[in-house]
């Protein structure tokens, strides 16, 4: 009970500071449209087969995954130039239930990427928001934004470590786009990249997604991306423990 | 000159033989690692219920020794133990029990208002649910924030800030804190109004070490005080034997204005002067000069600062500041 009330709060906390931020709210808001724009304009001059609601979905989660990963990364560098690093980690509660409400807050704040990317689609581009599996789009959708803010969670884990995450986290948003198949098919991508994506939440995530919503089944990639998350959650802990030690040692903390 | 620490019956922060070393790089092509010691064999004990002063200049270790106590830094070797839990192996332990302040308006969530900075922490520290809303509305009336509560802590002045990282620190009636220069920035009336919160924490039975740049704060509040200098405690006692250092001289204070580095290198130098250092104040310099009782210096010292415009000379009686001064410029 006590877990779940102090997630519950690091959440909402969490939640509160991302409506404060004017960068979190330009980020989701202007990039977002600027993601579906560019998606629908490939898609259309590629002249490719299918609906525009599949770049839309893949758009979408582009937002989600920025959104996690600079919300993850810059909540650490943000609380180390604040000062707030060291409060956080001084208190009784273990580190990984401070951090992890913080990264599963950010990705829930992606989902706001994700519904506006189809509400630009409809409005702008007329594309119709009709899913073949309405039901197991509401399960994939929430199953993908955890998988993404356990992976938060993972990656967050070694920023406790590095002074300069922001660094780190800025390096990963364009590779992780291109090989979880979000912005262009896996298919058009050499044969190596592909093992990359699989260990990558938003590659099932996807698939799950657009599964669900343009026809064909769905639950695989959601028990793949369900399977992901808890894989990260082990290793996001034990790294967490781990990396904790060395930041006392190494004093990496705070910037003084 | 060192307390007994005998008659104490539990010891509630004991550290022993603390070290830390950090390691930094030098260069930007051929980079070389350099280590630097920043504490060097720190030892102390404090007592249940005493106010414990760590003072020191600048990079003297204070900072450092209190993370190592209060589990944010490993020590490189030596090791502490907090009411009977050792920092190191039951770091969670010693977290429970324990409150910490930092000094300065870094450490609070800005963006977010007093009360939810609170609830936050009150839910970290495993306040009960039922007990958060009185507790922090306690603390509100203790720190003077109430009505206040509400409002982003961006908006804050930096003593505000500084009581609520206070109510923060007592969120779960620790029964040890540690305040590291709580008053620092802070003006006159707010640093007062903290010195008496911190008063009044020592009587209501809570151990405190207070690390901090202001003597006649020390002085006040202080049950003991340990001198640490370039990571060594170089002296431990209570204020009035600080004091006793210093007892069997006089102080001369001598107010100069454009005083050569030359100039002051020659008083340094007059026969009797145990010790001298220099304020710079606005356009003038307070140049304070301890030498030994009896030996009257005032007007030898005036005669070596030609060339300098001289105003007011007093000679008083040593206060700890005095016997801090001379602690740290004479070692």
């Amino acid at each position: 009970m006590r877990i779940l009330r102090l997630m519950l709060t690091g959440w909402v906390f969490t939640m509160k500071t991302n409506l404060r931020s004017g960068f979190m709210i330009l980020t989701a808001v202007i990039q977002p449209v600027i993601f579906a724009s560019i998606a629908f304009f490939m898609f259309q001059a590629g002249q490719r087969s299918g609906t525009l609601l599949y770049a839309a979905i893949g758009a979408g989660l582009m937002g989600i995954w920025s959104t996690t990963l600079f919300s993850s990364g810059g909540s650490l560098q943000w609380w180390r130039w604040q000062g707030f690093l060291e409060p956080l980690v001084a208190s009784p509660a273990p580190f990984a239930l401070v951090l992890l409400p913080a990264t599963l807050a950010n990705a829930t704040y992606g989902m706001y990427a994700l519904g506006m990317t189809l509400a630009w689609g409809k409005l702008a581009f007329g594309i119709p928001l009709t899913f073949a599996h309405p039901w197991l789009f509401a399960v994939a959708v929430p199953a993908t934004i955890l998988s993404l803010g356990l992976l938060g969670f993972f990656l967050a884990s070694s920023f406790v470590l590095y002074r300069h995450a922001n660094a780190l986290s800025n390096m990963l948003e364009y590779p992780v786009w291109l090989v979880t198949g979000v912005l262009v098919p896996l298919s058009l991508l050499p044969g190596w990249v592909r093992p990359i994506g699989w260990l990558l939440a938003p590659t099932w995530g996807v698939r799950a997604i657009r599964d669900s919503a343009l026809g064909g089944d769905p639950l695989p990639a959601i028990g793949m991306t369900l399977g992901l998350g808890a894989v990260y959650l082990a290793l996001g802990a034990i790294f967490l423990t781990y990396f904790m030690r060395l930041a006392r040692e190494r004093a990496t903390l705070s910037l003084t | 000159m060192y307390a007994s620490v005998g008659s104490r019956l539990v010891d509630v922060i004991e550290a022993v033989d603390l070290h830390r070393t950090y390691r930094t790089a030098t260069g930007v092509f051929r980079r070389r690692a350099v280590e630097v010691a920043a504490v060097r064999g720190v030892s102390f004990s404090i007592g249940r219920g005493e106010l414990f002063g760590l003072l020191g200049p600048n990079g003297a270790g204070k900072t450092t020794t209190i993370k190592m106590l209060i589990t944010l830094l490993l020590p490189t070797s030596g090791s502490a133990r907090v009411l009977g839990y050792d920092v190191v192996r039951d770091a969670r332990e010693v977290r429970k029990r324990i409150g910490f302040v930092f000094g300065g308006d870094r450490g609070l969530y800005e963006r977010l208002s007093a009360l939810d900075n609170l609830r936050y922490f009150a839910e970290l520290y495993g306040v009960p649910p039922r007990e958060q809303r009185s507790r922090i509305a306690e603390l509100l009336a203790l720190v003077g924030l109430t009505g206040r509560e509400n409002e982003k802590v961006e908006g804050y002045s930096r003593g505000m800030r500084q009581r609520l990282h206070i109510a923060r620190g007592l969120l779960h009636d620790p029964s040890v804190l540690f305040l590291d220069e709580p008053t620092i920035g802070v003006d006159p009336v707010g640093a007062r109004d903290l010195r008496a919160t911190i008063a009044s924490l020592v009587k209501a039975g809570k151990t405190i070490l207070l690390t901090t740049h202001y003597m006649f704060e020390a002085d006040a509040l202080c049950d003991r005080i340990a001198v640490i200098n370039k990571g060594q405690i170089i002296a431990e006692g209570t204020p009035a034997d600080l004091k006793g250092i210093v007892a069997d001289r006089t102080v001369i204070e001598i107010e100069a204005f454009g005083a050569s580095e030359e100039a002051i290198g020659r008083l340094r130098r007059i026969p009797g002067v145990s010790s001298l250092s220099v304020e710079e104040r606005d356009q003038a310099q307070l140049v304070l000069v301890q030498s030994a009782r009896g030996h009257e210096l005032s007007r030898e010292l005036v005669a070596h600062l030609d060339g300098a415009r001289v105003g007011r000379v007093v000679v008083r009686e040593p206060t700890l500041e005095d016997a801090y001064v001379a602690l740290v410029t004479e070692r």
